[in-house]
């Protein structure tokens, strides 16, 4: 069982810790890193509660060791806020109710932020292909479409 | 879930990682993707007591027409196969099979060469490297080796990989004119493994089959090459009798478990009109349409 120094720039600050081969990315960010915004939910990388970017793109860190991440950068739910300001994402969920228990909404933003950053104007086609990978049990996902795209309009 | 402890070794190229690979024999396990092997060590269901990760190595993430065979490198993500203008452009079987795996941010890190490497029958590429006749490049220390698919698959989770080889590349034959192919697969929801999947591919002439390749997916204990309905084919009109008589073919060379997706009889039924559907499909592309 090797330990590994690991040095990883989340949400914009560099960190470092001696994690386990077998640590989990997800369980280094709440765990180690203290950020609790990600969330564990199925754990099998079915439902994307745990989804976080990595150098830029979606993945679900139940699924990524830790030690996959060293000196790659990893954007969590905590990295959407700026200066106390929340992001269009974040608006958008809010205002279009895109959450009932808002247990999925972190993974849900991450994946609808990763989503804006290429397609400035999705319809709701492709914000539920997009979102496909995360899974919602409350809202039957009408609102969190329309969180999206509150978002689009907001950013354009 | 916490996967079993292990020693992670990150090479930072090729031959560092086939020398490493040669040391630790069958106690090692190649990561790449880790989108399969990843939840396998979480349920036990494997405990290697190393991890030889290939994803830092450059290089290895091309995809390229050369010399008449599209080649696809060990660290080609599905979302970078899926997305690709050659893909897309030349082989739509393979963006039709890239786009039904797992979801859209598994495909991010998953792998097109792990997909066939990590040998299970429920994997959607194998099905379709079968129709298309592909060929797999298997690199060891002492050099590389090409293996047809066909004889890639031995058993459950099982191939014909060295343990201290790395499947590096993916050689596909560029399709010849008049030729298509295309990927069919029922699942329950986004995300699942195959019921029954069925990959087609078509060379035409004339509206008369020259050539037809087969493969099923997740309905036998190893990804299936539906040979008798490839033979009847050649020689045939591309019309729906043929199809009919190549699908009832594909559905018999099935030999599918019943678990909850399905008994055997419904997912041997599926593999049948699965076939027959991607056989149009590809009738279809090969006719330009």
């Amino acid at each position: 069982m090797s330990k590994h120094h690991v040095h990883v720039t989340v949400n914009g600050a560099s960190l470092e810790a001696e994690v386990e081969s077998r640590l989990l990315l997800v369980h280094l960010l709440r765990e180690s890193f203290r950020l609790t915004g990600t969330h564990i939910g199925c754990d099998t990388t079915h439902c994307g509660a745990c989804t976080v970017l990595l150098d830029g793109l979606p993945v679900k860190s139940c699924t990524v060791l830790a030690v996959q991440a060293d000196g790659r950068s990893v954007t969590t739910v905590e990295g959407l806020e700026k200066d106390g300001k929340l992001h269009p994402i974040q608006e958008g969920f809010m205002q279009e109710h895109g959450l009932q228990c808002g247990y999925c909404t972190p993974g849900m933003m991450m994946t609808g932020y990763a989503l804006l950053e290429k397609s400035k104007n999705p319809q709701e086609d492709e914000i539920r292909h997009a979102i496909s990978g995360n899974l919602c049990r409350c809202t039957g996902y009408v609102n969190i479409v329309k969180a999206v795209q509150h978002a689009a309009a907001k950013l354009r | 879930m916490i996967p079993p402890s292990f020693d992670y070794h990150a090479p930072k190229t090729l031959p560092e990682a086939l020398a490493l690979l040669g040391q630790l024999g069958d106690e090692a396990k190649v990561l790449s993707g880790g989108q399969s092997l990843l939840p396998l060590l979480k349920l036990r269901f494997a405990q290697p007591a190393h991890l030889v990760d290939i994803g830092r190595i450059p290089g290895l993430d091309y995809i390229k027409e050369e010399g008449g065979v599209l080649k696809i490198g060990a660290l080609v993500r599905e979302a970078a196969l899926e997305a690709s203008d050659v893909v897309r452009s030349r082989y739509p079987i393979l963006a039709d099979t890239a786009a039904v795996i797992a979801d859209p941010i598994v495909r991010n890190l998953a792998t097109v060469c792990g997909n066939l490497a990590h040998g299970d029958p429920a994997n959607d590429h194998p099905a379709t490297m079968l129709a298309l006749g592909a060929e797999v490049v298997a690199t060891g220390a002492k050099g590389a080796r090409t293996i047809p698919i066909a004889q890639f698959f031995t058993g459950i989770f099982t191939t014909a990989l060295q343990p201290a080889e790395v499947l590096t590349e993916i050689r596909i034959p560029a399709p010849p004119a008049g030729s298509g192919g295309a990927y069919v697969k029922l699942e329950r929801k986004v995300g699942d493994f195959a019921t029954a999947g069925a990959a087609a591919f078509l060379v035409l002439k004339g509206g008369v089959i020259e050539r037809a390749g087969i493969g099923l997916t997740n309905v036998g204990p190893t990804p299936i090459k539906a040979t008798a309905a490839e033979a009847y084919l050649a020689g045939k009109k591309a019309d729906e009798a043929a199809f009919a008589e190549a699908g009832r073919l594909a559905g018999a060379a099935a030999r599918p478990g019943a678990d909850r997706r399905g008994s055997v009889e419904y997912k041997k039924e599926m593999a049948r009109v699965l076939t027959v559907r991607a056989l149009r499909k590809a009738a279809q592309r090969a006719g330009g349409k």
